[in-house]
């Protein structure tokens, strides 16, 4: 390729750039910011890419169910995952105040094997603390979506349940499991440390009984679950499934 | 506080004013004339320190009513200055330009409200809501209830109760009802 055709391309490039910065317009259309836009850029050997910047790290394929081992195989895992439950702190509402002190001397959750991550990828259990509004609920999806499976949500306080007090407003969302799938519920409002801890015990038990196979609903009902949150975060400018 | 008022009442054709007290008064200003008093009451008055701005919506009267809160360290006073604009596609003079801090204000406003402010910077980007495409949720004719259930997913066999009502029969169920709504009245 000659310069003078590079340059040709470069100055048509950078036509379109100018477009892309004014993009008020685009910007209240798609909600992609201009920077997340398809567009192509030339690499330093003059050849030409084509660039989507968000899915272009992401994986496109959509999650699998994954199918239990062969009998003691399977109930021995499922002893060792019960007795290792990573916790993403990850707080979303007024019920996170209950969660620090699970981890002090007190309550101590760390005896039954609950530990708290700072990151979606080393965590399987999630605590969606109390009300979840339209924003948070779109990090949420996504930090979810982070984890590794088999995952679970505990959702604590009757605001993920009903909508609690705020059932009634325009930002936050009423029922949590027409979004994710939720293994444990923890009523109340708020619920002390101690239904936590209740809560972690009822989740024990249910995966040591093999009936918390949440993360496979999810991947099961992945589309009706993708409408529902679409549905409602309508500044979708995010992957379908980023994991 | 009165000499300052007296000062402006003739200057800048004050509608209202209200004296809350030796150090707080609000007083009601033409549109046109808003931003200018404002300045004066920064540059002249002494009123350097800009509290917040706020909007009330008064559905009855279809206007909007916006307040600016300023304070002067010196004189240790508050003076509250209140426009009303139109309620439909109300726009408002910008003052970005006379403390930094009205940009986060009014971009605040022009999500809530939908008051624009031209020329304000950044003004049409997201304040608190992502992606909103209903009207200005602050404005008092926005049903939040109805938006909630028409949006969201409401749960069925959910019942709301009169607190006061549920309190009392399962408190004193014995006590017949009229005489205690009497006593309330009392």
């Amino acid at each position: 390729m000659s310069e003078l055709d590079i340059n040709d391309k470069v100055s048509e490039m950078l036509k379109k750039s100018e477009h892309n910065s004014a993009a008020a317009e685009c910007y209240e259309k798609t909600f992609v910011r201009p920077e997340d836009e398809e567009r192509e850029v030339i690499a330093p050997d003059g050849s030409i890419i084509k660039v989507n910047p968000i899915y272009d790290y992401f994986s496109g394929k959509k999650p699998t169910e994954e199918k239990p081992c062969r009998g003691v195989v399977e109930k021995f895992l499922n002893w060792a995952r019960a007795e290792s439950i990573w916790v993403l702190g990850f707080g979303t509402g007024c019920g996170s105040i209950e969660i620090p002190p699970l981890m002090t001397p007190r309550f101590d959750a760390f005896r039954f094997g609950v530990q708290m991550r700072p990151t979606p990828r080393q965590s399987n259990a999630f605590i969606i603390s109390g009300y979840l509004s339209v924003k948070t609920l779109k990090r949420v999806i996504r930090s979810y979506e982070q984890m590794p499976s088999p995952k679970y949500i505990l959702a604590l306080g009757s605001c993920t349940i009903n909508g609690g007090m705020y059932y009634d407003s325009y930002s936050t969302i009423n029922r949590l499991d027409k979004y994710l799938p939720v293994d444990v519920y923890i009523a109340g409002c708020m619920p002390r440390p101690e239904a936590l801890l209740a809560g972690f015990m009822k989740l024990k038990e249910l995966i040591k009984d093999g009936k918390a196979e949440k993360a496979n609903e999810y991947a099961r009902n992945f589309d009706e679950y993708k409408a529902n949150q679409k549905k409602i975060i309508k500044d979708w400018n995010m992957p379908d499934y980023n994991w | 506080m009165k000499e300052i008022l007296d000062k402006i009442q003739a200057k800048y054709n004050l509608q209202d004013i209200a004296i809350q007290d030796n150090d707080q008064a609000y007083v009601t200003v033409g549109k046109d004339l808003a931003i200018d008093m404002v300045t004066y009451m920064r540059d002249y008055e002494g009123f350097s320190h800009f509290v917040m701005m706020s909007c009330v919506d008064w559905i009855e009267d279809d206007k909007l009513q916006l307040l600016y809160l300023l304070n002067s360290p010196e004189k240790k006073c508050n003076i509250g200055i209140k426009v009303f604009i139109e309620r439909n596609k109300p726009t408002m003079q910008t003052a970005h330009h006379l403390w930094k801090q009205i940009w986060t204000y009014q971009r605040e406003l022009r999500e809530a409200f939908g008051i624009d402010f031209p020329g304000s910077p950044r003004v049409e980007e997201n304040f608190v809501l992502e992606g909103w495409t209903d009207m200005p949720h602050m404005l008092r004719d926005f049903d939040t209830n109805k938006y909630a259930e028409e949006t969201y997913f409401p749960r069925e066999g959910r019942k709301t109760y009169d607190p006061a009502t549920y309190m009392r029969e399962k408190l004193y169920p014995k006590q017949p009802v009229t005489a205690k709504k009497n006593k309330d009245d009392e």
